[in-house]
């Protein structure tokens, strides 16, 4: 059986930190710009605490950075995990392109199809 | 080419492929509910596919086989959730043990196939998979997935050494 050694510490953490829906919310939300915690903070009705509890989860799974802009520290999406995300599904998609390139052949040799 | 179109959700960590085809959805169902036909294109030539079981409804199971140029086996199963023939197919895609039995520890991707009358005439069919997770499509890559890309080598092979493209 070919199964091949994938980091599987670092995919925990990644579905740890996305198992959240507050966090995926923040994925998001750093992914258009850039927000500070406490920012971030005012949309949710948790603590500041919880938040930048929440933000470090998702440090700690590589899906955002925080930067310090003076006093502010501001969370940055880390675009890793869905740079992974899109190159499997770059995978994925060829996967199907040859899947579909088959049934091309399939339906121009059988048209009408038989009694199935 | 029949591929119209593919959308990728990063997020939601899915992907919809659309085709239309010149002809009718009986005709395009049958690519699903006939076994022979099924088995011609699910898998790469260079990991046929052979279809075992083949319940294409509600609570059916339907299993294949794939084999590869070493030998090598995996097989699949789909849990069939869904089925309106020749309109719409719900299916849990998995790997199973050598005995046929689904592995608990491997991820499903959740398929759904629409396939709809267009109104210039044939059909468009729809195919959306889901992952549950990026560690899930991970493991689903690393391992069955392999099987597509190893065609894409085989089929440069063919290619350098003059060989008909299948």
């Amino acid at each position: 059986m070919v199964v091949k050694q994938i980091a599987d510490e670092e995919a925990d953490r990644i579905f740890h930190a996305l198992a959240d829906a507050t966090r995926r919310d923040i994925v998001r939300r750093s992914i258009d710009a850039d927000h500070s915690v406490s920012e971030l903070a005012r949309r949710y009705p948790i603590s500041l605490t919880a938040v930048q509890k929440h933000v470090d989860v998702l440090v700690a799974a590589g899906l955002v950075v925080k930067q310090r802009h003076g006093r502010e520290q501001r969370v940055v999406s880390d675009h890793g995990a869905l740079t992974r995300a899109q190159h499997l599904l770059d995978e994925y998609e060829q996967l199907w392109r040859r899947r579909l390139s088959r049934i091309d052949q399939i339906l121009d040799q059988d048209p009408q199809g038989g009694t199935a | 080419m029949s591929v119209t179109s593919i959308e990728k959700d990063l997020e939601r960590l899915t992907m919809t492929v659309t085709a239309h085809y010149d002809v009718s959805a009986d005709r395009a169902w049958q690519l699903w509910s006939d076994p022979r036909q099924l088995e011609r294109w699910w898998g790469p030539p260079s990991y046929p596919a052979a279809v075992l079981e083949h319940a294409l409804v509600a609570g059916g199971t339907v299993t294949y086989l794939m084999t590869g140029p070493q030998g090598e086996q995996y097989h699949g199963y789909w849990e069939v959730v869904e089925s309106n023939p020749p309109r719409h197919l719900l299916v849990r895609d998995g790997f199973a043990d050598a005995s046929g039995t689904p592995m608990d520890d491997m991820p499903q991707t959740l398929m759904t196939v629409g396939i709809s009358d267009r109104d210039t005439g044939g059909v468009a069919m729809t195919i959306t998979s889901q992952f549950p997770s990026l560690e899930a499509m991970e493991q689903l890559m690393a391992m069955g997935m392999d099987v597509g890309i190893r065609e894409a080598v085989g089929q440069i092979d063919d290619i350098l050494t003059g060989a008909p493209s299948r």
